[in-house]
């Protein structure tokens, strides 16, 4: 298939999927405090590869991936369902949300829980649909 | 001793069928009998108690909100149901391990039959009625599959349906029944029920809950006119009649009359239902016995007419009636248990079970000739055998029937001779006469087969013969359950010579008589038959069945004609007039419109959003209206973003930034315009369809606005965001910890779609090789 | 300001419903994401419109200030948003195949095969 897309959207795709992807994880990371979250951070994320595989091909986009897109939508229920667990481990109803907070050298603090766990699950499912969707629509031929 | 168990055990196992069937093959029959035959020494062990009036009430909470619980019950009554149950459980299923072995689908047959024993087992132990009422359909379930069993054949499909249809819906008006009753007495517990007997029958809703349960007990036991279903379910392997549709089953019914007999039972409409139906039955079924030729219908029908003896003798409803009434029902199950083992026995070794291509079979089968006929005398009611007992009990309690004992006693006397007529016909016909040429050539019938007949027909004599002994300690508790007191009774063969034992003679007598005058008396009443009984049933009922398909179809294609804007529009149609006649009845027409408060930079998105939802309507080019739909979403973001919804405001843009990729995408393969399909005129109808349902939901806006039902739950949310979600941000605390059950519901939808469109784009079917 | 809004609801609306009953496939799918729009708006909505600061507990304090926003239809709408991309990209994916089975784009000439 010839290139039928300019060399600048070419460069830009290149350039803008790492930002983006780093971006998105910002996103991620700050969403329980500030705009942003799983389904924001996906979209992000997915939007990168998305971009890519337009200016190249989805074979292309696919291998800059570091899971495959079925993994990423099954890894993402996984860490789902591993969330809403936990505390049935410790006895508590399905989904009871629990915290903790590290202290890291230097006074620093970070507070975790298993709500941000959850929302990176919803992170990498969004990926995994998104791009199992707009892949497969891509190859259509 | 946990009667749950008990139940459950017997479903565990029945799960366990296909993985045991495999392993031990065609003896797996003989195994399974252990199960019925451990459970029944357990049961029997509890006799003792239970005579000493220590009943067994256990309870387990299932839904205890709605009153129902998985209780269970053990008194009189139920463990004789569940002796009956277990012990011809284990004798079938010896009988099975023979009789089903080189069935091809043998492991099936195993499972329906367990599912059948458990759920039987539950019904008779049941303590809650709605418990009671999940067993009894899951019997009439199991019932369903075994009678269609061998479903190659047309004829075994269409038997099971009916049999399906007409329990079904007995047992559909049987929980209504229970419903109300449980509604009056505020309790589904029968323990409870059997307190409050007089509120009951105090209450108005005494007569309808009366009638809906007895259609539930009528159809379950076959009572007329619903009876047909049992001679059609012999279409079953024959260890299904033996069990199901004689022993067992179809005395669900009787057990649920008995069972409620002291909460229901006394009235007037009671005694006359019963009465009515029981004496029809009675009558019909031995009438027709006497003129069928398939073994199995003969007994079929003999089984029909017990049947209604049993429930007349529930509607006499004094102590000895239910004495009687228990008594025959034991007596019953043993010889037809027996007979139909025979018949299938006979058809197994010999290849036919039609009465004119039977004969003269004594002397090669001389150990089936003896137990049938031990089972015969036993069913005509000879001494003595403990069908002679039965049949003395039964005209004593008729005898002292209160007003009406004179016809009932004529009734019972005429079913009766035609009893006896039948059970000589049957062994006669047999055994005796003119050897006939059936296909195989006649020989003793294999030892497994012959074990349930001998076993029953030496254990109705022995019952006969010792009644004190063998017979009282099993009845009286049974007895006492139904009449709710203690009874003194004694139980014997010899009554002496009274009106009672008169009675007797003139039954055998006429019986005999009948059975010598065999030839001419079938023949004139098959002529007969002919003439003035044409009407089937079952024809009848199949009329109705097809009649009612027929019309639904005729509707069904009216309302079902294939064009989805049509299904669409008739929604959009009844829900807008349904909503704007509920906005002007509750709110009136006025409406608050406050222009000036609105921001001038709300009206021009507005506006924007407004002409490009008109432009994307009437474009004909499709790159048009997709680039509109993207200015509608942005400007969208644009207000969430007013309103302070910033996470939605963010999503959409980047939502509907990936759906303009997404539609040109696919938009792009197909053809290139939007062509105009419908005429002016329905255009013109859909625009005006389209303005009263877009109006109707903006009068809704505008009307919700002012309604406050109760405090926003997102008060809690507002409050508890950080001290107990530890994030500033609300929505996103709401969206993966306050509601995550819902984000993961979300997220497996998604996945959904995203296997959808997977296996629609990638998994193309073959394409044919001729292409 | 609801009375604007609530106009624009009934438009997208009505727009929607005129499409979904054309007999072009496409025409199908505009009507779907009118109407998934039109429903978004409503159930944002349905919280008051009277509070317009974003839903964020400031820096420093431990309960939302009275002036935020209802979070809940927000919540409710974000879902709704990222459930209706599946929706769309699923329906756009089945008539794609619908065409190249049948080749038409006229759904009444479904009903004939």
């Amino acid at each position: 298939m010839s290139n039928p897309y300019s060399n600048i959207f070419r460069i830009a795709a290149t350039k803008l999927r790492p930002l983006l992807f780093i971006l998105s994880l910002i996103v991620l990371y700050r969403g329980h405090q500030q705009p942003g979250g799983g389904f924001i951070g996906g979209l992000m994320a997915a939007s990168a590869y998305i971009l890519y595989a337009l200016a190249f091909n989805s074979a292309e986009a696919r291998r800059k991936l570091p899971l495959s897109t079925s993994a990423l939508l099954g890894t993402g229920l996984a860490v789902i369902l591993v969330s809403g667990l936990l505390s049935v481990l410790a006895g508590e109803p399905f989904m009871t949300g629990m915290w903790t907070t590290l202290h890291l050298p230097f006074g620093q603090e970070l507070h975790l829980g298993t709500p941000v766990l959850f929302d990176a699950g919803v992170y990498l499912a969004v990926i995994g649909v998104l791009l199992t969707i707009m892949f497969d629509i891509i190859d259509i031929e | 001793m946990q009667l749950i168990r008990i139940v459950g055990v017997v479903f565990f196992l029945a799960f366990l069928t296909p993985f045991i069937d495999k392993r031990l093959g065609k003896i797996s029959g003989y195994l399974y009998a252990l199960l019925p035959a451990l459970l029944f020494t357990l049961l029997l062990k509890q006799l003792p108690d239970i005579i000493d009036r220590h009943f067994i009430i256990q309870s387990i909470d299932w839904f205890p909100l709605l009153h129902v619980h998985l209780s269970f019950y053990l008194d009189g009554l139920s463990l004789l149901f569940a002796l009956l149950i277990t012990g011809m459980g284990t004798l079938v299923f010896i009988y099975s391990g023979y009789y089903m072995q080189h069935y091809p689908m043998r492991g099936r047959f195993y499972f329906y039959i367990l599912l059948f024993m458990g759920a039987m087992l539950g019904l008779v132990l049941a303590n809650n009625l709605i418990t009671l009422f999940l067993f009894w359909e899951i019997t009439s379930f199991s019932s369903f599959l075994l009678i269609g069993f061998n479903h190659e054949r047309p004829e075994a499909r269409a038997a099971a349906l009916q049999a399906l249809l007409i329990t079904g819906f007995g047992g559909l008006a049987m929980l209504a029944g229970f419903v109300l009753l449980g509604n009056v007495a505020g309790s589904y517990e029968l323990t409870d029920l059997l307190q409050d007997g007089a509120v009951v029958k105090g209450s108005k809703m005494y007569m309808p809950l009366v009638l809906l349960i007895l259609a539930g007990a009528f159809t379950k036991s076959a009572q007329f006119p619903f009876h047909f279903w049992l001679p059609g379910a012999m279409e079953a392997p024959t260890p299904v009649s033996a069990y199901l549709h004689s022993a067992t089953m179809v005395k669900a019914g009787i057990y649920l009359l008995a069972r409620l007999q002291p909460i229901l039972g006394g009235t007037d409409l009671w005694q006359f239902s019963l009465g009515l139906a029981g004496a029809m039955t009675m009558l019909v079924g031995a009438y027709f016995a006497f003129t069928q030729f398939d073994l199995k219908k003969i007994l079929a029908y003999t089984t029909i007419s017990a049947l209604g003896m049993l429930v007349l003798l529930v509607g006499i409803g004094t102590e000895l009636a239910i004495t009687a009434m228990v008594i025959f029902l034991i007596v019953h199950s043993l010889y037809k248990g027996a007979l139909f083992m025979i018949a299938g026995a006979i058809d197994k070794t010999v290849g036919t079970r039609d009465i004119r291509h039977l004969g003269g079979m004594w002397p090669v089968m001389p150990v089936a000739a003896v137990a049938t006929f031990l089972t015969l005398f036993s069913m005509a009611g000879l001494p003595p055998f403990l069908g002679f007992i039965g049949k003395e009990v039964i005209y004593d309690a008729k005898v002292q029937a209160p007003e009406i004992a004179v016809y009932l006693a004529i009734l019972a006397v005429a079913a009766n001779i035609f009893m006896v007529a039948v059970a000589f016909l049957f062994g006669h016909g047999v055994f005796f006469g003119k050897k006939k040429d059936p296909p195989k050539i006649p020989r003793e019938p294999a030892i497994p087969l012959l074990i349930g007949p001998v076993v029953l027909s030496v254990t109705s004599l022995f019952m006969g013969i010792y009644p004190a002994i063998l017979t009282q300690p099993l009845v009286l508790p049974a007895i006492d359950a139904v009449n709710a007191s203690p009874v003194k009774l004694h139980i014997q063969l010899w009554h002496g010579l009274n009106l009672v034992f008169l009675l007797s003679v003139i039954t055998v007598t006429l019986g005999l008589t009948l059975f010598f005058f065999r030839k001419p008396a079938t023949k004139a009443l098959r002529k007969f038959n002919q003439r003035y009984f044409k009407i089937e049933f079952a024809d009848l009922f199949r009329k109705l069945v097809e009649s009612f398909l027929s019309f639904t179809k005729r509707h069904t294609e009216v309302v079902q004609h294939g064009y989805h804007r049509f299904y669409l529009m008739l929604i959009f149609i009844v829900s807008s007039l349904l909503v704007w006649y509920q906005i002007y009845h509750t709110r009136g027409w006025g409406f608050e419109a406050n222009w000036e408060e609105v921001p001038f930079y709300l009206i021009g998105i507005s506006l924007l959003i407004i002409t490009a939802a008109l432009g994307a309507v009437f474009t004909r080019s499709r790159l048009v209206a997709i680039i509109l739909l993207g200015v509608i979403g942005y400007a969208m973001a644009f207000i969430f973003i007013l309103y302070g919804a910033v996470d939605v405001a963010i999503t959409l843009i980047l939502v509907e930034t990936l759906v303009l990729v997404l539609f040109v995408m696919v938009v792009y393969h197909l053809p290139s315009y939007m062509p105009k399909y419908s005429r002016p005129t329905s255009r013109i109808r859909d625009g005006i369809i389209a303005l009263v349902f877009g109006g109707f939901m903006t009068a809704l806006v505008l009307k919700a606005e002012f309604i406050k039902i109760s405090p926003p739950i997102s008060d809690y949310f507002l409050k508890e965001a950080f001290t107990k979600g530890h994030g500033r941000n609300i929505v996103n605390v709401i969206l993966v910890d306050f509601r995550g059950l819902d984000t993961m519901g979300e997220t497996v939808v998604l996945m959904i779609a995203a296997i959808g469109v997977f296996s629609l784009l990638k998994l193309k079917p073959k394409k044919k090789k001729e292409e | 300001m609801e009375i604007i809004l609530a106009i624009v609801i009934g438009v997208l609306y009505a727009a929607g419903v005129y499409l979904l009953l054309r007999r072009s496939i496409v025409k199908l799918i505009l009507g779907l994401i009118f109407f998934s729009h039109a429903t978004n708006l409503l159930v944002f909505l349905a919280g008051s419109l009277s509070k317009v600061s974003p839903p964020f507990v400031q820096e420093g304090q431990k309960v939302a200030q009275a002036s935020v926003a209802d979070p809940l239809p927000q919540a409710l709408v974000l879902t709704s948003l990222v459930i209706g991309f599946g929706i769309t990209a699923f329906a756009l994916v089945l008539i794609y195949r619908f065409y190249q089975s049948s080749g038409t784009v006229d759904f009444d000439q479904l009903k004939e095969d």
